[in-house]
């Protein structure tokens, strides 16, 4: 039961904190809503019996991407939007990117039924499952990545390198024009 | 996670480990202020109480009774949270780190205990994670405070914190390879014995370079002269907390001599072989813990008060292209050693 009530505790916090996170005009406080939810989420990884990823978020998204973006909010200085400007100019709000995006969502809504249809099979508590040692233990956890994952693992790190490099193109073109 | 104390005696002993690292925090800054003194030439505070040892609570007791000051442009919410969030994560830091072995402090306790809050299997991580946290404290102060001074305060310990946090984290690595654990209590208990019976078997001695790299990246993480570019005094007037006065102000100091402790204390865990040493029976192996995370302590006010701040340029280079490269040179040859002798 308590952990019942911790787990909506963190859930809320999550689902809430995301939430605020697109309804904030100061992107300043946008990110710092992100690294709440982040830590919400990081309480939910330590309910499902896994520390290391619980502690692997928090270094990766809340201790070291995050202080880039406020690295970067900061240096832009952007206090606010303002938003009737940003309705009319923005490449995001023009008509044929909203059907696009919001055929998106629908997919997405779609995806998430199907998947919350095939939950019943993983109603099985994550600790007593055959598998239990592979989510706890960071030996277990490594061999898999490195040997059953490689392809995904690899797959990733490319996909990565791909928004990184696609991003000094797209700030590099902006010098030229 | 095993938790192997009743709860009680868990409260007991975050009571007892909060108001360690306050009373820590205080004799720091009287330690500081006589060393410096000392390195300078000169007596340093000696008027309050005998020699001078009653300065920290003369300088708290002033600092409680400023007038607290917010400018006006200021971000009301964030310039309070900010020195909340560095004294909270240097506290909670403290949290996952062991620092003796079972005891029954002299016989006071009828079973013995481990010295330690919690015991994580991955308790190096949880520290490395909530120190990483703290750096959200300075950024959000430097910002939130409205000022050019400030906001360069701040802009540079983000992109401090993230140079140097690489190289500590390898370092780390270094140390995990070599214990096989991430659990504090286990890489220092890997660490009992001795070599030819008389070197204890310490990872300093197989990692001279990884303790070199992980103290310096310790000394930037928690923004110590010659890497204390958040508040350089000469070009940032106090840098990220120009603004703050009063208790708000005294917290941020608070968080940094809290945030030295730990490191120091992580240090010793890592590399100095925790509460093992010669001649002190295990039971009172944190007697052996406090020398060396004094000795540590000590480096670093050495350090601070001996060698000169680098120029913004050499401080990126130097992390970048030199502590960060021969850290991982140093965990690629420890990952190929560990793999040849275990083999």
């Amino acid at each position: 039961m308590p952990e019942l009530v911790v787990f909506y505790l963190f859930a809320a916090l999550a689902v809430g904190a995301s939430a605020l996170v697109i309804g904030q005009r100061n992107p300043m406080y946008s990110v710092l809503l992100l690294i709440a939810s982040f830590g919400a989420l990081s309480g939910l990884y330590i309910q499902l019996d896994a520390p290391f990823v619980a502690v692997a978020q928090i270094i990766i998204y809340a201790g070291a991407i995050m202080v880039l973006f406020l690295f970067v909010v900061m240096l832009l200085n952007a206090p606010r939007e303002d938003a009737a400007e940003w309705d009319r100019t923005h490449p995001l709000r023009q008509p044929g990117m909203t059907r696009w995006g919001s055929l998106l969502a629908g997919l997405l809504i779609v995806q998430l039924a199907l998947a919350f249809n095939k939950m019943t099979e993983l109603s099985t508590p994550v600790g007593t499952r055959a598998d239990a040692a592979t989510v706890s233990s960071v030996h277990e956890l490594g061999r898999s990545l490195f040997t059953r994952h490689t392809f995904a693992f690899e797959a990733t790190s490319i996909l990565i390198l791909v928004a990184m490099v696609g991003a000094v193109l797209l700030a590099r073109r902006e010098d030229h024009a | 996670m095993e938790t192997y104390l009743r709860p009680t005696v868990i409260g007991l002993m975050i009571f007892i480990v909060f108001n360690l690292l306050i009373v820590a925090s205080a004799i720091l800054v009287l330690a500081e202020r006589k060393i410096m003194g000392f390195i300078q030439q000169r007596y340093g505070p000696y008027l309050v109480g005998p020699y001078g040892t009653l300065q920290p609570i003369a300088d708290i007791l002033k600092l409680l009774f400023k007038e607290e000051l917010r400018p006006k442009g200021a971000d009301k919410w964030l310039f309070t949270l900010a020195p909340v969030l560095a004294v909270v994560t240097a506290f909670v830091a403290f949290a996952a780190v062991p620092f003796g072995a079972e005891t029954t402090l002299f016989g006071l306790l009828a079973e013995p205990i481990k010295l330690g809050i919690s015991d994580v299997n991955v308790g190096v991580l949880v520290v490395f994670a909530v120190t990483s946290m703290g750096v959200y404290g300075i950024v959000l102060a430097g910002w939130a405070s409205n000022s050019k001074y400030s906001l360069f305060g701040g802009l540079r310990a983000s992109a401090q914190m993230i140079s140097y946090e690489l190289a500590y984290a390898t370092a780390l690595a270094s140390v995990i390879l070599l214990a096989g654990s991430l659990s504090l209590r286990e890489v220092v208990d890997s660490q009992s014995g001795y070599w030819l019976g008389f070197i204890p078997k310490w990872y300093v001695f197989l990692q001279p370079f990884g303790f070199l790299i992980y103290v310096i990246a310790g000394v930037a993480e928690t923004n110590r002269a010659p890497f204390d570019f958040p508040e350089a005094e000469q070009e940032l007037v106090a840098g990220f907390n120009t603004e703050y006065s009063s208790v708000r102000f005294a917290l941020f100091p608070q968080a940094e001599y809290i945030n030295m402790v730990t490191m120091s204390a992580v240090a010793t865990d890592l590399y100095l072989g925790g509460w093992h040493g010669p001649f002190i029976p295990e039971q009172y192996g944190w007697i052996w813990f406090l020398i060396k995370v004094g000795l540590i302590l000590f480096a670093y006010i050495w350090v601070r008060w001996t060698v000169p701040r680098y120029r913004y340029d050499q401080l990126m280079t130097f992390g970048w292209k030199w502590l960060f490269p021969a850290a991982v040179i140093n965990l690629v040859v420890t990952a190929a050693l560990v793999l040849y002798f275990n083999a």
